[in-house]
């Protein structure tokens, strides 16, 4: 039955389809086109993110600490070279009794992101110089890429010598720790720019600094945000060394005075905890600013698939 | 081989001023030094009328790529002159060349302000030019959310927000798969015929050119040298898979097989 009813129905259609005027067809047909390659975008669930992203570290971390703790059980060392993570945790909690531990993260830290602003700030046009002027990048851009190869403690002396122990000491050897590290970072975003992509900006217009601002920069963001992200961990790094050697009760106290005034009690579970606070702030700026910056830039440009 | 020249422009009169779009006079083009150098373009003429379709038709290493770089005036000739009496002319190249950190409207918008569109009037201008290309939804897209057929679009509607009266094209649907290059040729087509724009396309897709142009140039190869020249007096719209579109596109395939064999020899 329902054959026989489709068959007058189909026949007329495909012969009025053979004689439709071209110009409203092909907006149809393309319109179908754009319909067919679209793709739906689908969310990650919260489940989905809890068992991939969550779920692994956390797992990473209590098989740290039970190794840990087994060792610690196996008595391979003395309970005071090697205390419990019981001890440790302890230990941060006395220093959170003591209500120092913020105004110490507070510390390190405003003198952190006050170095890497400033690093920034510095770094930035060195490294447009290095990756735009031929002759600049052949004077400095070895140097510059070999400053990223010496380690921050290698400054503090010559810092100490020059600045005594100051605050200044302190900003000189973040500054020369972070400030290659972030030119370095521009001059590979620069360096890895489409040629494409400044052609077509040059077609549109965009030429000398327009097309700086207009293209070649806004291109380079990817490599510019890794590099500061890089910055960071370089200004954290070489912030802990130079607390950690440059330490002086007129320079308040930081984790790496800290971590030294620990040592000197031969507090080891103070140390650990110390330790574990460095880290815990390093990641968690890195995570909290710097990877949803990164995921933001990448994922508006579609660099960052989601993986099934 | 200039002797096989059939020449169109015949209702220009002898005004060759006015009547003239893009004017290569005797343009060479060789890279490399003078004892070493490799000639890549050889002695091209070539006058472009305003509002005329011509395609650029060539197997690899005809140099088609550098003609359009020459009249964009991204590179500059070794010898002979170029001219676009027509002020400035815009670029559409094989990858749709859009900037990823953008979306497609402020793409559009961001080539608007370089011409010195004032600000208030980018949004507007820009959603006219993407409705143009029939994405009037997409101004908020970004670029990797698009199929191939709609960046080049998006593309399109960039170059024609130059407000140039030359759209040089350089195999802009050669990444496409058949369906919707066939859809953008139909497009490309009517925007040319509302706009008035002069179109130079370059292409090494014969059909492709037949279909399109009111002229096609085809190019030797290595050196590049125009070997000779059709007029196309088909009606649009035409279809690729056309009768008439096929007979020419025989005719011209051989004379291209032809130029490629004479390589053979040598």
């Amino acid at each position: 039955m329902s054959s026989t009813d489709l068959k007058p129905d189909a026949e007329p259609r495909t012969v009025a389809a053979g004689t439709t005027t071209a110009g409203s067809d092909v907006a149809d047909l393309g319109a179908g086109l754009d319909a067919l390659e679209t793709q739906t975008a689908q969310r990650t669930s919260v489940r989905e993110v809890l068992l991939g992203k969550v779920l692994p570290p956390v797992i990473a971390v209590v098989l740290v600490l039970l190794l840990w703790q087994g060792a610690y059980a196996a008595h391979l060392k003395r309970p005071d070279l090697l205390p419990s993570p019981l001890d440790v945790w302890n230990s941060l909690h006395q220093l959170w009794l003591q209500g120092t531990i913020l105004s110490t993260i507070w510390t390190s830290l405003s003198r952190g992101i006050l170095g890497f602003l400033v690093s920034v700030v510095i770094g930035t046009p060195i490294g447009l110089l290095v990756a735009r002027v031929k002759p600049v990048r052949a004077a400095i851009g070895p140097i510059l890429s070999g400053l990223q190869s010496i380690p921050s403690v290698a400054w503090v002396p010559a810092a100490v010598i020059w600045f005594g122990l100051s605050n200044a000491t302190i900003y000189a050897v973040v500054l020369l720790g972070a400030v290659p590290s972030i030119a370095n970072g521009l001059v590979a975003g620069i360096d890895q720019v489409q040629p494409l992509y400044l052609r077509a900006g040059r077609t549109l217009g965009a030429s000398g600094l327009r097309g700086v601002w207009h293209v070649l920069l806004p291109a380079a963001l990817p490599g510019y945000v890794a590099g500061l992200k890089q910055g960071w961990a370089f200004s954290w790094r070489s912030l802990m060394a130079a607390e950690l050697i440059a330490s002086s009760p007129a320079l308040g106290l930081g984790l790496g005075a800290q971590l030294e005034f620990a040592r000197e009690n031969l507090d080891m579970p103070g140390v650990l905890a110390t330790i574990i606070l460095i880290l815990v702030v390093g990641i968690g700026i890195e995570m909290l600013v710097f990877n949803p910056i990164e995921r933001h830039v990448l994922r508006s440009r579609g660099l960052l698939t989601a993986r099934r | 081989m200039t002797a096989l020249l059939t020449s169109t422009s015949t209702e220009g009169q002898t005004a060759p001023v006015v009547d003239t779009a893009v004017r290569l006079d005797h343009v060479t083009k060789s890279f490399g030094r003078a004892a070493a150098a490799h000639v890549v373009l050889d002695d091209i003429s070539l006058n472009v009328a305003p509002g005329e379709f011509v395609c650029l038709l060539g197997a690899s290493g005809c140099g088609k790529s550098t003609l359009l770089n020459l009249v964009a005036d991204l590179d500059q000739p070794t010898s002979g002159t170029i001219d676009v009496p027509a002020g400035r002319t815009a670029l559409m190249f094989q990858e749709h060349a859009l900037f990823p950190w953008l979306t497609a409207g402020q793409n559009i918008e961001l080539a608007l302000r370089l011409r010195g569109v004032p600000r208030s009037e980018r949004r507007p201008e820009a959603q006219r030019l993407l409705e143009l290309v029939r994405l009037g939804g997409a101004h908020g897209k970004r670029i990797h959310e698009l199929s191939g057929g709609m960046r080049q679009r998006v593309a399109m509607a960039r170059a024609l927000a130059q407000d140039a009266k030359v759209l040089l094209m350089d195999e802009p649907f050669a990444a496409l798969d058949a369906i919707t290059r066939d859809v953008l040729h139909e497009e490309l087509v009517q925007i040319w015929e509302a706009t008035g724009i002069s179109v130079l396309f370059v292409t090494h897709n014969v059909r492709e050119a037949v279909r399109l142009a009111q002229r096609v140039v085809l190019l030797s190869s290595r050196p590049g040298r125009i070997a000779q020249e059709w007029a196309i007096d088909l009606p649009q719209p035409r279809r690729i898979e056309s009768a008439g579109v096929a007979d020419l596109a025989v005719e011209i395939t051989d004379k291209l097989r032809g130029e490629i064999r004479r390589h053979v020899q040598h």
